[in-house]
C-alpha cells in the first residue's frame, strides 16, 4: 500500500506541476459555469419564463384566467407577464424572443365556455425557449381542465334537476376534478436543479471525465516515456501500480468535484442540498468516470488515440446525460435516453438533493452510476490483464 | 547467493514472438563483483534477454535465478536485488533529479535519512549534485543518461543491469558513464552490461558473451574468446642493434609463432603477449639490441564476432 501511495503522490505532484488538474479539474468547469450562468441570466438561481398575454375576449372567464390564474403565478414568482396590445403584438414578442411564449385568449372564449362549445387558448412559443413554451402550455392546459371541470359540474347539477339536490355527491365529483392551476415544478420524478446549481453540476460532471483521464492515461504516458518498464522492474506487483494510478485518479476526481461544489456555493449561491448525498453522488461519479476512461484506455492502441476516444465519449455522454441542457425539460424520450449515461443519473440525483431529498432518495442514482463504473472498470481490468500492461 | 559466488544464473532462456525466435537457449552466469558483457548487434536478443532477467517479460522457457531467488514478473524479492537501467531514458522529465531518485528509492523500500543520504551519494557519483533540484527536462542528453543510471544504482543493488546505456551519448558523457560502471565492480556489485560497441565490452567486462540471432555464440574472457578463434597477439618492437641476431633469439622462445624483421625493429606474433613480454625484453637485451618502444596489439572482439557470426558488429 505504501508503494501505491508513493505512486499516487508522484502522479499528483506531476498533475499539479503541469497544471492539468487545475485547468481541467477546476478552472475550466468553474469558468464555463460562470459564463453559462451569466448567459442564462440566472441572477436569482431560477428560470422564470416571460409570457406576453393578450385578452381579446375580455369576458369574465378570460379575466379570471388572466387576472386570477396568471396573476397568482406572477405573485408567487413563477412567471413574468407582459400585457400585449394585440394578438399580433403578442406573437411578435414571442417570435423576436422577447418573451418565452405568447398566450392569446381569443374573442368568444368566455361565451364558448358558458355555452358548452369548444373553447381554446392560443399559445405561441418562442422556438429558442422550449422550457418557457412548455410552462405556458402547462398553465393553459391546467386552466382548460379546470374550466372543463366546472362545466362538468354545471352539467351534473343541471342533470340533477337544476338544483344541488345532492351536494355530497357533487362535492365528491368536484374532488375528483383536476386541482386548481399549478406548476409541476418539483415532483419526485423530475425535480429540477436551479439554473446555477444545474450548470455547476453539469460542468462538474462533464469535466470530471477529463480530470480523471489524466490519472488513467498516465499508465500510457509511463509506457511512452519508458518509466513503466522501470516500475515493473521494481519490487512491487503490477497490481500495486494499478492501485497507485487509481488512487491518483480518484483523488483528482474528488478534488475537482469538491472544489466545484464549494466554489459554486460560495461564488454563485448554488444549492446542492444534503452534503452526504452530494458526497455519495460525487464518489460514484468519480468511479464511473474512472471505469469508463479506463475502458477507453484499455482498448486504445496509443496515448493519442485514447485521448481522442475518451474526449468523444465524454462529450457524447455529457450531451446525452444533460450536462449542457436540461434533457428532462425536453421530450420524454430524451429524458429516458439520458439515463443511458451516468451524467443523466447524476444530474437526476443532484436534482433530487437540491429539491430537498436526502441520501436515501439518491440511492438508486448512486447505484446506477456505480454500476457504470464497476462494469466498465471490470472490463478494462480484464482487457489490461489479457494484454499485459507491460506489452 | 548461489554457489561459487554466483549472483545470476540463466539457463536455456527462450522467447518467441509469433514465428520469430528472439532468444533461443541462452545460458550464462555472473559472479559477485564481476562485470559481464552481452555483446551483439541490434536485434541480437540482448534486450529481450535482459527483460526476462529483470522480470519484465514472461519466459517461454528456461530459468533465471537471482541471488538464489527464482525470477518472474511477480517475483518481488528477486527484483529487489536488481538495479535496472533501461536502454531508453526512463526518467520523469517534469520532476527534478532529486525527485526522480527519491521516487524510485521509495519504491525499493528506502525512506527517511537512509533515502536522503543515498540520494545525495548517487547525485555525487553521477555528477548532478549541483543540478539536483533542476527538472530533468532541462538537462542535456548526457545528464539525463547519467540520471537514468543513477536511479538504477540508488538502492545499492547486488546486480546492476544496464541495457546499452551509452547509445546516443556524446563522447564526454560516454566516458563518464563508462567510468561510473568501471568503479562498480570494485565495490562488489555484479554488472550485466549489454552493448554493441566492442571497445566498451573490452574496457569494462571481465567476461563477455557474444550473442547473435538469439543465441549465445560464445562466452569467456576476452583472451579466452580470442584463443577460441585462434587469433594471436602482435608485439611491435622498435629497436636498434643486431636485429638479425635478435630475431633468431626471440624466434627460439616458446610461444613465439612468427617474427618479421624490418628497418627499425621487429614484429612478433605470439600466443600471449602480456605473459611473455618480460622474457621477450630480456632476450632482446641479451641479443645486443636496445628497445626504444614496445606496442602490444591484441586481437579484438570485433574480429572474434566476425569469425563467429560471419558479419561485423554494426551490420
Amino acid at each position: 500500500m505504501r508503494a501505491a501511495l508513493v505512486i499516487a503522490f508522484k502522479d499528483l505532484r506531476q498533475r499539479l506541476r503541469d497544471r492539468s488538474l487545475l485547468i481541467f479539474g477546476i478552472l475550466a468547469p468553474l469558468g464555463l459555469t460562470l459564463i453559462l450562468n451569466s448567459v442564462l441570466g440566472g441572477t436569482d438561481g431560477s428560470f422564470m419564463p416571460k409570457l406576453a398575454v393578450f385578452d381579446e375576449d375580455q369576458s369574465e372567464v378570460s379575466r379570471t384566467f388572466v387576472e386570477d390564474v396568471l396573476g397568482q403565478l406572477v405573485t408567487e414568482g413563477y412567471v413574468e407577464v407582459t400585457p400585449a396590445a394585440s394578438a399580433e403584438d403578442a406573437e411578435n414578442l414571442a417570435e423576436k424572443g422577447d418573451v418565452s411564449a405568447a398566450v392569446i385568449v381569443p374573442a368568444g372564449f368566455g361565451q364558448a365556455v358558458n355555452s358548452g362549445q369548444p373553447a381554446e387558448v392560443r399559445v405561441v412559443g418562442n422556438p429558442d425557449s422550449p422550457i418557457g413554451r412548455d410552462i405556458a402550455r402547462s398553465i393553459v392546459d391546467d386552466y382548460v381542465r379546470e374550466v372543463n371541470g366546472v362545466r362538468l359540474a354545471v352539467a351534473l347539477v343541471a342533470g340533477s334537476g337544476g338544483e344541488a339536490s345532492d351536494p355530497a355527491g357533487l362535492a365528491q365529483k368536484a374532488v375528483q376534478m383536476p386541482s386548481p392551476v399549478t406548476l409541476n415544478l418539483a415532483e419526485s420524478e423530475d425535480r429540477q436543479l436551479d439554473t446555477k446549481t444545474y450548470v455547476a453540476a453539469g460542468m462538474a460532471v462533464f469535466f470530471l471525465f477529463f480530470t480523471v483521464r489524466a490519472g488513467v492515461m498516465s499508465l500510457l504516458e509511463e509506457r511512452r516515456q519508458g518509466t513503466l518498464a522501470r516500475l515493473l522492474a521494481a519490487p512491487i506487483s503490477s497490481t500495486t501500480i494499478v492501485v497507485g494510478k487509481s488512487l491518483a485518479s480518484f483523488g483528482f476526481g474528488l478534488l475537482s468535484m469538491a472544489a466545484l461544489v464549494i466554489a459554486s456555493t460560495v461564488l454563485l449561491d448554488a444549492h446542492w442540498g444534503d452534503p452526504i448525498g452530494v458526497a455519495a453522488l460525487s464518489i460514484a461519479a468519480v468511479i464511473a468516470a474512472m471505469g469508463i476512461t479506463s475502458l477507453v484506455a484499455s482498448v486504445a492502441k496509443t496515448e493519442e488515440q485514447a485521448v481522442g476516444i475518451s474526449s468523444t465519449v465524454a462529450v457524447v455522454l455529457g450531451t446525452l446525460g444533460g450536462s449542457f441542457f436540461p434533457v428532462s425539460q425536453g421530450p420524454a424520450f430524451l429524458a429516458k435516453i439520458s439515463l443511458i449515461s451516468p451524467h443523466g443519473w447524476l444530474l437526476r440525483g443532484f436534482g433530487d438533493l437540491a429539491g430537498g431529498g436526502g441520501v436515501g432518495d439518491v440511492v438508486g442514482a448512486v447505484l446506477a452510476v456505480l454500476a457504470f463504473g464497476v462494469v466498465t472498470g471490470g472490463i478494462a481490468v480484464l482487457m489490461l490483464r489479457s494484454r499485459g500492461i507491460a506489452r | 547467493m548461489l554457489g561459487n559466488g554466483i549472483i545470476l544464473e540463466c539457463r536455456d532462456l527462450r522467447k518467441t514472438y509469433g514465428d520469430r525466435v528472439a532468444v533461443n537457449g541462452v545460458s550464462f552466469s555472473i559472479r559477485r563483483g564481476e562485470t559481464y558483457g552481452l555483446l551483439g548487434p541490434n536485434g541480437a536478443g540482448k534486450t529481450t534477454t535482459i527483460s526476462m532477467i529483470c522480470g519484465l517479460l514472461e519466459r517461454d522457457g528456461g530459468t533465471v535465478v537471482v541471488d538464489g531467488k527464482p525470477m518472474s514478473p511477480s517475483a518481488v524479492d528477486a527484483k529487489a536485488v536488481i538495479g535496472y537501467v533501461p536502454q531508453d531514458l526512463a526518467i520523469y522529465p517534469d520532476l527534478s533529479a532529486r525527485e526522480n531518485l527519491r521516487f524510485f528509492g521509495q519504491l525499493y523500500g528506502l525512506s527517511g535519512k537512509t533515502l536522503s543520504a543515498r540520494v545525495d551519494e548517487v547525485l555525487e557519483v553521477i555528477g548532478l549534485a549541483d543540478r539536483a533540484n533542476d527538472r530533468a527536462d532541462s538537462f542535456s542528453g548526457g545528464m539525463k543518461r547519467r540520471l537514468n543510471i543513477g536511479i538504477g544504482m540508488l538502492h545499492s543493488p547486488r546486480l546492476l543491469v544496464l541495457d546499452e546505456p551509452t547509445v546516443g551519448v556524446d563522447p564526454q558523457s560516454r566516458n563518464a558513464i563508462l567510468d561510473t560502471v568501471d568503479t562498480l565492480g570494485g565495490q562488489g556489485i555484479a554488472v550485466l552490461y549489454t552493448t554493441q560497441y566492442m571497445e566498451e565490452a573490452e574496457r569494462l567486462c571481465d567476461r563477455v558473451g557474444i550473442i547473435d540471432e538469439g543465441r549465445l555464440k560464445a562466452e569467456g574472457t576476452r583472451r579466452e574468446l580470442v584463443a577460441l578463434v585462434g587469433q594471436r597477439d602482435r608485439i611491435a618492437l622498435s629497436a636498434q642493434g643486431d636485429l638479425e641476431a635478435t630475431a633468431r633469439a626471440v624466434s627460439a622462445l616458446d610461444g613465439v609463432e612468427q617474427v618479421n624483421r624490418h628497418e627499425g625493429g621487429l614484429d612478433l606474433f605470439v600466443k600471449d603477449a602480456r605473459r611473455m613480454l618480460p622474457q621477450l625484453l630480456s632476450t632482446v637485451a641479451n641479443a645486443g639490441a636496445s628497445v626504444s618502444a614496445v606496442e602490444v596489439v591484441e586481437p579484438n572482439l570485433e574480429a572474434v564476432f566476425l569469425h563467429l557470426t560471419g558479419k561485423a558488429l554494426r551490420d
